[in-house]
């Protein structure tokens, strides 16, 4: 018994392996692991929380479970757009943690191959290269694969002493 | 005994997640009826050592206990904890079985203990999965050494004075009477017969009384007609014959005349002290067998009162895993949500429906009526939590040489096991405090003239939709000069001192990285308590006040509510905003009058309402929030109210009064900081989100 859902596990990790749901931001392409992807919703209306950093929106309910959405383009230090009905949230789960990731629009699931797969340059030292895990090519696009678990901790430590 | 295994349970589901190791039901089962064995064991010994005797059914059930635990942890291979209980069986077989009359029997209450935090001590190794092999030896060791002891002692005296044995037997069953009259000899024997007043009515109660009257004087009681309590006919005895009281007493014969001739109703006493007391021993023979006076046997019958309705209990009890039970919780709260969805639907507007309305309320009070049981579920008394108590207290005035009493009163008041975990540690702290700090050693109470034993009394109680908990000691007070001074040296004063209350004097102990013991002992002084303290209760939405008089006491007071689920809240709006803020706490609210406002040279906002002057909180400043009612006449103030402190809030408007469920901020947020005046956040009706206001947290800023 225990053999079997092992095996299923193994099958499921692998038919994950190497899937991103890709998205976009501005004229960038971004893929994550499909592995943290829960669900993609609509643009919901966003609870306000105050004292918190201009990236995090807020809270929503989603069906009764409340989850705190991220807009990824401050994230990131981009210029905020105006929500509007191509703008999705991507609810991600870290480690029991769900949040919302709010992105002008959601593109496709891909398959990346490893050898598709190759490490940031090192050199270019911007602030949002730290969330970058790897590049994937598919084609002639190039896609920058987001590390979750950054994006969620990272830039922590700094915030708190802001508020100190 | 249920809420023991919720504990259990919880805590033990936090460890599930580091090991794999106690997902094995076998080991659960054992760890967590090891654990409760354990608690009973405690709790039976620290009973037995304050009426320093220990009852043939206490040594029957610590041998129960002892037994139990040897085969359980023998059948999982843990051989050091099933030796141990091995030998702690054979110590209590022979306590059993010859019932010596001379035991130390705070060298017994001491080894038993060390034994029962041994197997504790392995118990928690065995939960996180770490090897539990420590070698219990050196305690079997001593354990054998002290059997070995006792018999010896008790072999010799055994076999010459069999008569002492029968005394002593006798002076276990008295054992409540035992250290006031510890030798029979240097008592004398009184015979009294008492006849009422004819058409007096109830003798038997009047009787009744009699006896309650002169229990405290006297010792050893017997009475003919013994059934008064439950058998009316004895008052046609009492009528023809007079009630009869044998008993033995120390004090003098007038002593006892005067207190019995209080009695009412009273027309005839004979009062005469008899020599030999035989017909006392007979009558007691016949007593024994039928009805007794409850307070003489008071302590036995309790507890075959207790183990009655704990096996009442225990046949009707399952244990249900804390997750489960929060689960419910959380599917009966989004069920709450869901009819408030479909009840005031924004498509109902306007329509007409009888029918509609007529299942709506039904609805309405099935969920309310669900909702209260899942709540009474996970509602558990502080008996356990009171209970741990009495062991700190033991183990503390053997350390410190203090002579301490615990009294704890109301530990059956029910509050939500969430609460109880928050409260348990706080409680230890003031405890141990009370001790430390409070009680004074014995020879300066006595010199102060109070009684040697000092005297901390834990006490709950519920008071509306709080519980109240009370930690009162009679020690030495708090000294208002030594907190001023130690604030002003840690640099902790804000205010200046002429101007601070009593209250505020004492409340300075609250604050972190305070300390007025001198030293640090094992126990407390480190001053990392009182504001941990402080910050337990306040997570579960509690208050900690606190008040003293010198050379009185300290009292501390624990004020939190009942439940965290479920609160009733009014709904405000500012801008898009929607915040919820706890009934209980709002006073009235209003529209503001112009020449009520008066603003201060910084800008500060306060209000002049019926002589009383409030501050003004703007919530669309304080939050940030975009909204167009900016005026103060245009929204409206909520004057909420918490620790006798008063607050006006503005808002821009009132959107109604609801239950609502109590959920926390998403970890992801809470990670970031605690929002100062946000308690939380609840889903509305109609599926959007609002935020619960601590107003606590808020006046506090």
């Amino acid at each position: 018994m225990a053999d079997v859902t092992e095996n299923v596990m193994e099958m499921e990790e692998d038919t994950q392996k190497g899937r991103f749901l890709t998205f976009s931001l501005g004229k960038e392409n971004y893929g994550i692991e499909i592995k943290y992807v829960t669900e993609i919703i609509g643009i919901q209306a966003i609870t306000e929380i105050p004292e918190l950093p201009e990236y995090v929106k807020g809270i929503i309910n989603l069906r009764g479970k409340i989850i705190p959405v991220m807009d990824v383009r401050l994230r990131f230090k981009k210029e905020p757009r105006a929500y509007n009905d191509r703008t999705c949230v991507i609810v991600i789960d870290i480690q029991d943690v769900s949040i919302g990731l709010i992105v002008d629009s959601v593109a496709e699931v891909l398959t990346i191959p490893d050898e598709g797969i190759v490490e940031p340059p090192k050199i270019n030292r911007g602030f949002n290269n730290r969330y970058i895990k790897n590049i994937g090519k598919v084609g002639n696009d190039v896609m920058l694969l987001l590390d979750c678990e950054k994006l969620l901790t990272e830039d922590e430590l700094e915030v708190i002493s802001e508020s100190v | 005994m249920q809420h023991k295994m919720i504990l259990f349970y919880r805590k033990k589901s936090g460890v599930n997640k580091l090991s794999k190791l106690s997902h094995d039901p076998m080991m659960e089962m054992f760890i967590f009826e090891t654990a409760q064995l354990l608690e009973q064991l405690e709790e039976i010994i620290i009973n037995s050592e304050k009426s320093n005797s220990y009852s043939a059914h206490n040594i029957n059930e610590i041998f129960r206990i002892m037994h139990t635990i040897k085969g359980s942890s023998a059948m999982m291979l843990y051989n050091n904890i099933s030796t141990l209980a091995h030998s702690m069986e054979d110590l209590f077989f022979f306590l059993r079985e010859t019932k010596p009359s001379s035991v130390n029997f705070s060298e017994l209450t001491d080894l038993i203990l060390k034994g029962a935090d041994f197997i504790k001590t392995e118990l928690v190794k065995i939960e996180e999965g770490m090897e539990a092999n420590t070698d219990s030896g050196f305690l079997i060791d001593e354990i054998s050494k002290f059997l070995a002891d006792l018999k010896k002692a008790n072999s010799s005296i055994q076999n010459c004075e069999k008569e002492e044995k029968s005394d002593s037997k006798e002076k276990q069953k008295y054992y409540i009477r035992s250290d006031k009259f510890a030798d029979m000899s240097t008592t004398k024997a009184f015979k009294a017969v008492i006849h009422f007043e004819e058409d007096c009515k109830m003798e038997n109660v009047r009787a009744f009384n009699v006896i309650h009257n002169i229990k405290d004087l006297v010792s050893h009681i017997c009475y003919f007609p013994s059934n008064i309590i439950d058998d009316d006919e004895t008052d046609e005895i009492i009528r023809k014959e007079g009630f009869k009281i044998l008993f033995r007493a120390d004090c003098d014969i007038d002593a006892i005349r005067e207190t019995l001739m209080q009695t009412v109703f009273l027309k005839n006493l004979e009062l005469a002290e008899i020599d030999n007391d035989e017909e006392r021993i007979q009558l007691e023979k016949q007593q024994e067998t039928a009805n007794v006076y409850p307070t003489v046997h008071k302590a036995a019958e309790n507890e075959l009162e207790v183990e009655a309705q704990s096996q009442l209990r225990g046949q009707s009890m399952i244990s249900v895993s804390v997750s489960k039970l929060d689960e419910l919780m959380d599917l009966v709260g989004e069920m709450v949500i869901a009819e408030a969805m479909v009840v005031q639907n924004p498509d109902l507007k306007g329509l007409e429906l009888n029918n509609f309305q007529k299942a709506a309320r039904q609805l309405n009070k099935i969920t309310s009526e669900m909702q209260h049981i899942v709540m009474s579920i996970r509602m558990v008394p502080l008996t356990a939590t009171f209970h741990k108590m009495n062991r700190i207290v033991r183990d503390m005035c053997k350390k410190l040489g203090k002579d301490v009493q615990l009294k704890i009163i109301g530990a059956e008041t029910e509050v939500d096991k969430n609460v109880i975990e928050h409260i348990s540690d706080p409680l230890m702290h003031l405890v141990r405090n009370a001790l430390d700090h409070g009680i004074e050693p014995p020879e300066d109470r006595q010199s102060k003239g109070k009684p040697q034993t000092g005297t901390i009394t834990l006490e709950a109680k519920s008071a509306g939709s709080d519980v109240l908990v009370i930690v009162n000691d009679d020690g030495k007070g708090l000294c208002k000069e030594k907190l001023l001074d130690r604030a002003r040296a840690n640099g902790l004063l804000h205010k200046a001192e002429v101007d601070m209350s009593d209250r505020e004097i004492y409340n300075l102990i609250f604050l972190p990285g305070f300390s007025t013991k001198d030293s640090i002992s094992e126990f407390s002084g480190r001053g990392v308590g009182m504001d941990v303290v402080t910050k337990n209760i306040e997570s579960v939405g509690g208050t900690v006040s606190v008040d003293s008089i010198p050379d009185k006491g300290t009292t501390i007071t624990l004020k939190f509510p009942l439940t965290l689920a479920i609160i009733d809240g009014m709904n405000i709006k500012v801008g898009n905003s929607r915040y919820t803020i706890p009934t209980v706490s709002i006073i009235e609210s209003f529209r503001p009058q112009k020449e009520a406002i008066i603003t201060d040279p910084d800008g500060n906002e306060m209000i002049m309402v019926r002589g009383q002057c409030h501050p003004i909180l703007r919530l669309h400043e304080r939050y940030k929030v975009k909204t167009n009612i900016t005026s103060l006449f245009d929204g409206i103030i909520i004057m909420v109210e918490q620790d006798s402190k008063t607050l006006c809030i503005f808002a821009d408007e009132l959107l109604g009064q609801q239950q609502v469920v109590v959920k926390a901020l998403p970890e992801y947020v809470q990670r970031f900081k605690r929002i100062r005046g946000l308690a939380g956040c609840t889903l509305l009706g109609d599926g959007s989100i609002s935020l619960i206001l601590d107003i606590a947290g808020l006046i506090r800023v």
